[in-house]
């Protein structure tokens, strides 16, 4: 509920989770995914 | 079935404080975007000696005077306590200073597109000739320098400097006038790739005392990329590191997979050599100047000294089966497919599980997971946390997960099957195949049976896929046994008795 009609950026962590994992459960709430990305950050 | 062998390992350090400055991404784009930044007036002051850089537990452990697991035994911050003993010379590599290196980059410089000046050549040259792993024929070919006024003109013209001490005392050329491929800051990565590697391979050879002309052929697998404005990206490194560290004999070819590109050579040779193509396959990648002080905003803005102040490199020579060296069980790989998504649970299970799942071994069965090992001291005040415990907390979970570990116990597994990280944030250089050497000296030493070795790398950096990649093989204790090669293969059984009942079918036929 807490993210329902809202625009989300998603940074993920290669070593981490992953923005394509994260992306999966976001679009479960009723966000909208506007930008998704995975970063290495090493 | 008669196993490929990780015969040696070597691994080197190149401190080059002057190439923080000019060359690392993070300082190079501050002198272009805000030149009179704070962070670059205050670089200097963070910057550590050499013998700092030696004394520095984690590069005792990268070039194997002390097991990685001993880190746990040095109290942090590590930059503060020191191995006061601590010496230059390792076990498995050494540490050189940035005046040897820039001679390796000379000696390296097969289209005479450095310059040093005059009397600085002459005296690196001197300290070169004092080490053994020079010869007297090569540093022959090194010519008189120059005069600093030509270098100065050079420069202002366009070349690279290059520095001692905040002091110019050389350039590098660019090798074309229009060629974007060939510019004067390409061929300074370039150069510094091949010489740190020439460093590492020499160092395999010269530490294990391997024939040169015994290694047959050689994967480069840095993450740089060497070619002209028709063939970006051509290669070949392998063959350029060969040819200065005097393995005349050996052919070679450039492996690329971002971090993963090491684990993907460290397979890669030992297919070669157990389907018999070649006898002996030594792997090796140099240093990125691009990574050197990356984290140095957080670094200096926290106090702490910028630790990412040295190149790396490595080499490791894969060979037949001596009966003695761990083997490398080329049935044991995991690999994650593009099919294999990227849910961290179906990255650790294509890389971890599923080979081990395959040979019926468990996740504890594997002694030391070697995954990536960047030094968490760089990445933590960075915001990047402790990489190798983010990955053994994944392999930790999953063998909860699967009955194969308690929950109460995966902090236990974190220590005995994990290790603190000790490799430099090199990109290539900390992924899985720091640990080969340790490994293998462990193993020997019955500390361990088994080992995993880990790549992973990002590929989404590349702007081609979104994908990242992993690749694992597993090392073990060598058994001394060997199979006979006459022993009679399960195809060959095969054909035998469909010959028997091809036999048997005639003679019912033929009422015979």
């Amino acid at each position: 509920m807490m993210l329902q009609d809202k625009k989300v950026i998603i940074i993920g962590d290669r070593d981490g989770i992953p923005a394509p994992a994260i992306e999966e459960c976001i679009k479960t709430t009723g966000a909208e995914v506007v930008f998704a990305s995975t970063e290495c950050f090493v | 079935m008669t196993l490929p062998v990780v015969k040696g390992a070597s691994y080197i350090l190149v401190h080059t404080p002057d190439m923080i400055v000019h060359y690392g991404t993070t300082c190079a784009l501050e002198h272009e975007t805000n030149p009179n930044s704070e962070l670059l007036k205050k670089v200097p002051e963070h910057i550590r000696p050499f013998e700092e850089v030696v004394k520095y537990a984690p590069n005792q452990a990268y070039i194997g005077n002390i097991l990685p697991d001993e880190l746990s035994n040095i109290p942090k911050p590590w930059y503060k306590n020191l191995m006061q003993d601590a010496t230059a010379e390792g076990k498995m590599g050494e540490i050189v200073d940035q005046d040897e290196f820039y001679l390796t980059i000379k000696l390296s410089d097969a289209f005479e597109l450095v310059m040093f000046e005059k009397s600085y050549l002459a005296d690196i040259k001197t300290k070169a000739a004092a080490k053994p792993m020079y010869t007297e024929k090569e540093l022959s070919k090194i010519k008189e320098g120059f005069e600093i006024s030509e270098i100065e003109e050079k420069v202002a013209a366009g070349a690279e400097p290059l520095y001692s001490n905040h002091k110019l005392v050389g350039c590098v050329k660019a090798a074309h006038d229009k060629d974007k491929n060939l510019t004067s800051h390409i061929i300074v990565e370039n150069l510094v790739v091949k010489a740190s590697g020439v460093i590492a391979l020499k160092n395999l050879i010269y530490r294990n005392n391997i024939p040169a002309e015994s290694i047959e052929y050689v994967i480069e697998c840095s993450e740089e990329a060497c070619g002209d404005m028709n063939q970006r990206g051509g290669g070949n490194f392998a063959k350029a590191i060969c040819e200065n560290a005097g393995a005349l004999s050996a052919t070679g070819s450039d492996t690329r997979g971002f971090c993963a590109a090491p684990t993907h050579a460290l397979i890669n040779a030992a297919a070669l050599v157990k389907a018999g193509v070649y006898k002996s396959v030594a792997i090796v990648a140099g240093g990125a100047t691009a990574k050197l002080g990356m984290n140095a905003r957080d670094h200096v803005a926290k106090g702490l000294p910028i630790l990412e102040d040295c190149l790396g490199g490595f080499a490791v020579l894969v060979t037949e089966n001596d009966g003695v060296s761990p083997v490398l069980r080329t049935d044991v790989v995991g690999r994650h497919t593009v099919g294999t998504g990227s849910a961290p649970q179906a990255v650790m299970e294509a890389l971890i599980t599923k080979p081990l799942d395959a040979v019926g071994l468990k996740i504890g069965d594997i002694d030391k997971y070697s995954v990536e090992m960047q030094n968490p001291e760089i990445t933590e005040p960075a915001g990047a946390g402790d990489v190798p415990l983010a990955n053994y907390k994944m392999i930790a979970a999953l063998g909860a997960k699967r009955g194969d570990i308690q929950k109460t116990d995966m902090m236990n597994f974190i220590k005995e099957h994990g290790m603190p990280g000790f490799a430099p944030t090199q990109g290539h250089i900390p992924s899985g195949v720091p640990f080969v050497g340790a490994a293998r000296e462990m193993i020997m030493d019955d500390k361990i049976q088994r080992a995993m070795i880990v790549g992973k790398g990002s590929l989404f950096l590349g702007r081609m896929t979104n994908q990242f990649d992993g690749v694992s093989i597993v090392m073990e204790k060598n058994t001394g046994k060997q199979e006979s090669a006459e022993a009679v293969s399960k195809e060959e059984i095969k054909g035998m008795v469909a010959e028997a009942m091809k036999e048997f079918a005639s003679f019912l036929l033929g009422g015979k």
